[in-house]
């Protein structure tokens, strides 16, 4: 390797080996645990672990709910960031670095100021409570929960792409005629799509692994309002260390499934940005 | 220059756009009252309700429950915690990055997804995998208890100094360093990547050795994009709960950290003590947010 790469720079037998070394022991080493665990069980026991009814409403819940967070995020999270890289008004810079408070903020933090504010008696909660809408310890509190946290994965993806729309396209399609609104839809929306799905994927990855901001407003009853992160703790604090490893090595393949999935929408949205 | 003139066009083109190329002014307005509507609800509106939890009962509660010795020792755990967690990624981060962005070699694009690997994983799993290898029932656990072990007199010392990994601080750094573990290199690698290196072939072609050309040329030249990997890493280094929840054991005055303490106070119905306690790690947060948009901020007026 270093007769074929020569480079005049030193350090690179120092870097990647101390890069490889730590990479391994941090993270690799006890992420193949999990799966060495796994091994050890028979087919049965596995997919009992995986498949029992409880288990199944918790990916149930988890996937509808992180789905649903998701969603409204890209909807939200388009308009946001099409008013912060548009449109000026007071206070713009604020509100920008407030988009990434979810990034900031504890997840434990948002899970206890977002309970108060949804329960019954809370703020928001009391004025929902005389039509009869609850939404903490409900499924819609996860869905408030998991949309907190995926807010800035998607403005923080579109953002960087409006900025860079040539203006020309939106000139020339005016001056051909387009009303705005055919612009808007026609022209510059196709443009922002590679971007949104990647915004929408990172928010619907990091909502499936949710936990703390999760645990205090969802009530956590089984079949209807456990997620899947709860179950893997619940089974670890009763010792059944094979259940929740098997939950877990479930969880770990949805995970690798949507990292492959975003790095081929970012390869996607890039190639899309180029041309 | 060429970037100069695009980031210069840019910063206008709100103002500039030409007519037909401009939102119609009830289209702002409703985009804008349903953007700013959506931020305030969910974004702040929870943090106010962490401070006016907090304060409820007044001032003279609030500091009360802050002088708790369980939430001292709970700050000065996280604080250790995240003393610990961020400069090993720190030093990470730079080779990362330094191997990743000055050379070409055979799996560098596998090496890159591997470090993103931590993000993708649940911070329930993040913990669940340490306790796996370092629990009673993992390996850590098998090894003091085997017969005939591996280096006899280590096992002996670990066991005399009864030396736990899991529900004790090493498994909390361990977690909390897992989870952490791609901020900084994140940053590093596309920041030195588009920097190329020729300043560095200048350095050494000018007779600087491998280490000063590291200090005086390249560090200068990422010191930014350092420290706004080292805020966002100790955010989360100080912030993590779900995996420091996994293998802390909540052993209060000895294993809490400040998310768990905020989770033990609420979960026994003392919410002044929970909110006051979430005021601080709020406070911390607020403190991120601004150091991060002054750094953007010195960044975007150095490239304008």
């Amino acid at each position: 390797m270093s007769r074929s790469h020569r480079s005049v720079i030193p350090g690179f037998g120092l870097s990647l080996g101390l890069t490889l070394t730590y990479l391994s022991l941090i993270v690799l080493l006890p992420l193949s645990a999990a799966f060495i665990r796994t091994l050890g069980m028979s087919w049965d026991d596995f997919w009992t672990a995986v498949a029992s009814p409880r288990v199944v409403a918790s990916y149930r819940i988890s996937f509808l709910a992180s789905f649903a967070a998701a969603s409204v995020n890209c909807l939200f999270g388009l308009i946001v960031a099409w008013v912060l890289v548009r449109y000026p008004f007071p206070g713009r810079r604020i509100v920008d670095a407030l988009v990434d408070l979810p990034f900031a903020l504890p997840t434990a933090v948002a899970g206890i100021a977002l309970t108060a504010l949804y329960a019954p008696n809370g703020w928001i909660g009391a004025l929902l409570a005389p039509y009869g809408v609850k939404i903490a310890f409900t499924e819609i509190g996860i869905f408030v929960a998991l949309t907190f946290i995926g807010l800035p994965f998607v403005v923080r993806t579109l953002q960087p792409i409006i900025e860079e729309l040539e203006p020309e396209f939106e000139e020339a399609s005016a001056s051909l005629g387009a009303t705005r609104w055919q612009t808007l839809r026609r022209v510059i929306f196709p443009q922002l799509v590679p971007a949104l799905l990647t915004g929408f994927a990172m928010a619907f990855a990091r909502a499936l692994g949710e936990y703390g901001s999760v645990v205090f407003i969802s009530g956590n009853m089984p079949m209807r309002t456990e997620i899947t992160p709860l179950l893997i703790i619940t089974k670890l604090e009763q010792y059944d260390y094979a259940g929740a490893t098997a939950i877990a090595v479930v969880m770990l393949g949805a995970s690798f499934l949507m990292l492959l999935v975003i790095n081929l929408l970012q390869k996607w949205s890039r190639r899309h940005h180029t041309v | 220059m060429a970037s100069a003139v695009s980031s210069l066009t840019r910063s206008n083109g709100p103002v500039a756009r030409p007519l037909a190329t401009r939102d119609a002014t009830w289209l702002r307005y409703t985009l804008t009252a349903l953007g700013l509507g959506f931020l305030a609800l969910f974004l702040l509106l929870p943090l106010v309700a962490v401070f006016t939890e907090a304060l409820r009962r007044g001032l003279g509660a609030y500091f009360a429950a802050l002088n708790d010795p369980d939430g001292l020792h709970a700050l000065k755990l996280t604080l250790l915690t995240a003393g610990l967690a961020v400069p090993a990624n720190l030093v990470f981060g730079v080779a990362a990055a330094w191997c990743i962005a000055k050379f070409t070699f055979p799996g560098k694009s596998l090496l890159i997804t591997l470090i993103d690997l931590p993000f993708a994983v649940s911070p329930v799993i993040s913990g669940l995998i340490y306790v796996l290898l370092f629990g009673a029932q993992g390996w850590y656990g098998h090894y003091l208890d085997a017969d005939q072990p591996w280096l006899p007199g280590l096992q002996a010392w670990l066991i005399e100094q009864d030396f736990k990994i899991i529900f004790a601080v090493p498994g909390i750094v361990l977690a909390t360093t897992f989870v952490t573990f791609p901020f900084i290199a994140r940053e590093l690698i596309p920041l030195m990547q588009t920097q190329g290196n020729d300043e560095e072939y200048a350095a050494i072609t000018l007779g600087a050795n491998g280490w000063q050309t590291f200090w005086k040329v390249t560090l200068p030249n990422i010191k930014w994009g350092l420290f706004y990997g080292v805020i966002l890493c100790n955010a989360r280094a100080m912030g993590e709960f779900g995996a420091v929840s996994v293998v802390s054991g909540h052993i209060r005055g000895e294993t809490n950290t400040l998310p768990l303490h905020v989770e033990i106070l609420y979960n026994e119905y003392q919410f002044v003590g929970a909110f006051a306690a979430a005021s601080i790690l709020a406070l911390l947060a607020l403190v991120t947010l601004v150091l991060k948009s002054l750094v953007e901020w010195a960044h975007a007026r150095r490239h304008a």
